[in-house]
């Protein structure tokens, strides 16, 4: 499987993002892209999500499932969690997993492997925001997509947290997955492409 | 956020402004105990309150002019009475939250809107069952029956207020506000609608030259609005326990969110 | 199709849950339809006459209350973006929340209808006429407000903006709601000519309805 993005453009409010980025991802490998706030990390990241139209040049995942779209196949976690705070934190991942899925771990399970097992009963509400990053993480490990699309996934995290994100990124790259990670520093894992936007390429 | 809400923990004790022995009741915990043995007299003592008003009931001689229609009056006329003195009720606890900011007011407030709105309901709809063999139809836009249906529409709002709003603290303040509002709006609500139009009779119970109604009906009138007042306290005492038990849940909650987070 | 049905449900929890405010709409319905005599005075022969335009109006204002949230409170805490990416086609997915919505927005208008008929002194059979005709037409307003809601949801702009765009839209309904109840208590028109035109109003609006608003949610940003 390998992501391929060529000559990429992006305007937002009339202002050039980029333009004419280029690279590649194959499988098992991750990249983080930096750059300064406004330097076009998150649009780069809705753009492949299919969230965004691009103002120019092509993207192209290969050897995955030639029916579905790249955001059919893609994990987007953005900066707000998408939760509901009146539903359980069951009910929350239950959603989701039935909605983009078909799921491959149970949720319960999830809970537990993001240290939230305890709270599956509970309101969303009550949550802390790094409590809340942890469910949305859930959905990444409940039903299977190749390609993940992080919007600054360790921010609301604490250390423990940011170990257990960690975790699930390293498991997924030797599972044969990609990630695209947007982050101001490193996201913990040892081998790792950058992509640094707002230099002219 | 989650810090700041220790402070409607249902445990938290009264400030010491008021009188000792209130003060000690208007603890939650306190309420409770004191409120569990007491619950099942008070079912008991209104069930039979009731039986026997309506057992007067059943003999009160019918009217002359109304014949046997007149006998719901018996409801309509008590469920009215409750339906207000719910309100004021309402009233007195939202001065206690805004004022004393106690918790146990908040509480009461809140449990009574429920049945306030029923009573009210009850009362309109005896209301347009007399109306129909009496005035013909279920529902005229008279004077009396607008302004108790208004009471009914601001009930809902409280209510309302109520189930939008989860933090029930912040919740409280609101209700309070909005009740006491009414509180004052409804006399100028029921004097412009007097106004407006009337139909309905005047007051025949409470005024200044006495009842002017017979013994042989006002009897069971009283025995009955006796112990609907009787009902209204046991489902309020148990409404108010069962709100301050779901209190201490959410706190639970909250703090077994909280205990995850370390 | 269990994706669907998965969000189909959430809806409807959501509704009922805590601040979903699933009763807001007939409580709004309720004092709408109770202000009007205070307007017009209380003159039964009169309100009796206009009882069915009345109820038709409040339900269409009651209706408008709660949709313009129906995206946008997705579109706040980032769910549509995780919709717009589920292998269910959008159209389908807009047509899901737009039936939890009707159940939880539009059915308990059309159950209150008879009971607030009281206040008109119309008959039961003429009310039940009245609720047939909202059963039928209540949908048609839902999946053309979606529209509205969509757009809103784009453009991150909520409030008036949404009854500005749509109750012109909405013309239609209400004029063929009222006559089919009009026609169903006082004549001379046969009840069945309006109210087939307003079941196709609601089949119309029901392909029009989330096929537009999946555009216009898609080419949001």
């Amino acid at each position: 499987m390998q992501l391929s993005v060529a000559d990429l453009t992006c305007r937002r409010g009339g202002r050039e993002l980029f333009s004419g980025l280029s690279f590649s991802l194959a499988a098992g490998e991750a990249l983080v892209v930096t750059g300064r706030n406004g330097s076009g990390k998150s649009s780069l990241l809705r753009l492949i999500g299919g969230l965004l139209r691009a103002d120019g040049g092509r993207i192209s995942l290969k050897g995955g499932n030639t029916e579905a779209s790249i955001g059919e196949q893609a994990h987007y976690l953005g900066h707000q969690d998408a939760l509901k705070p009146s539903l359980t934190v069951q009910e929350n991942l239950r959603f989701w997993s039935a909605y983009l899925g078909p799921a491959e771990n149970p949720s319960e399970r999830a809970l537990e492997r993001l240290g939230l097992g305890e709270l599956a009963d509970l309101p969303a509400a009550y949550l802390s925001a790094g409590q809340r990053r942890r469910l949305s993480l859930a959905r990444l490990i409940t039903v299977h997509r190749p390609l993940w699309l992080l919007d600054e996934p360790a921010s609301p995290l604490d250390a423990e947290g940011q170990v257990r994100l960690a975790d699930l990124m390293h498991l997924h790259l030797t599972r044969g997955g990609l990630i695209l990670a947007a982050a101001h520093g490193s996201i913990g894992l040892a081998a790792t492409q950058e992509l640094k936007l707002g230099v002219v390429p | 956020m989650m810090a700041k809400n220790h402070r409607l923990h249902a445990e938290t004790p009264g400030p010491k402004k008021l009188p000792m022995a209130i003060t000690d009741l208007a603890n939650p915990s306190r309420f409770l105990t004191v409120v569990r043995p007491i619950l099942p007299w008070l079912t008991a003592a209104a069930a039979l309150m009731l039986a026997l008003g309506l057992s007067q009931v059943f003999a009160a001689p019918d009217d002359y002019q109304q014949g046997a229609t007149v006998k719901i009056m018996f409801l309509h006329v008590p469920s009215a009475w409750l339906g207000m003195f719910c309100w004021a009720l309402m009233s007195v606890a939202a001065l206690g939250t805004l004022v004393w900011r106690h918790p146990l007011a908040d509480v009461a407030g809140k449990a009574a809107a429920p049945i306030g709105a029923a009573f009210t309901l009850l009362c309109l709809i005896t209301g347009a069952l007399w109306g129909r063999p009496m005035w013909g139809t279920y529902w005229v836009w008279d004077a009396r029956l607008t302004s108790v249906l208004i009471l009914f529409l601001l009930y809902l709002g409280v209510i309302a207020l109520w189930r939008t709003v989860e933090d029930p603290s912040r919740a409280a303040r609101a209700a309070a506000i909005l009740t006491l509002v009414g509180a004052v709006n409804l006399p100028i609500i029921k004097f412009s609608v007097d106004w407006w139009n009337t139909l309905h009779q005047p007051a025949s119970v409470f005024r200044l030259a006495g009842p002017a109604i017979h013994p042989a009906i006002l009897t069971p009138l009283i025995v009955v609005a006796i112990s609907f007042m009787l009902l209204f306290v046991t489902l309020h005492l148990a409404a108010m326990r069962n709100e301050i038990l779901r209190r201490r849940v959410r706190t639970l909650q909250l703090m077994q969110a909280e205990r995850a987070a370390e | 199709m269990s994706a669907l049905f998965a969000l189909f449900i959430r809806d409807l929890r959501l509704a009922i849950r805590v601040g979903g405010g699933a009763w807001m709409g007939v409580l709004f319905f309720l004092i709408v339809v109770a202000l009007v005599p205070f307007a017009i005075g209380p003159d039964n022969a009169l309100l009796r006459r206009i009882g069915p335009a009345i109820l038709w109006l409040g339900a269409l204002l009651a209706s408008l209350l709660t949709l313009d949230q129906l995206f946008a409170d997705d579109r706040e805490d980032g769910s549509l973006d995780l919709i717009l990416m589920g292998s269910a086609p959008l159209p389908l997915a807009i047509l899901a929340k737009a039936f939890a919505h009707w159940l939880t927005a539009g059915l308990p208008l059309v159950v209150a209808a008879p009971l607030l008929g009281v206040f008109f002194n119309i008959d039961l059979l003429s009310m039940a006429a009245v609720a047939l005709t909202l059963l039928a037409g209540t949908p048609a307003l839902t999946f053309l407000r979606l529209i509205g809601a969509a757009l809103a949801a784009a453009l991150r702009r909520g409030g008036l903006l949404v009854p500005v765009l749509i109750l012109p839209l909405t013309i239609p309904v209400l004029i063929f709601g009222v006559a089919a109840s009009n026609a169903a208590i006082v004549g001379p028109v046969p009840f069945g000519t309006p109210f087939t035109i307003l079941c196709a109003l609601s089949l119309a609006s029901l392909v029009v309805g989330p096929v537009a608003a999946a555009a216009a949610l898609k080419h949001a940003d």
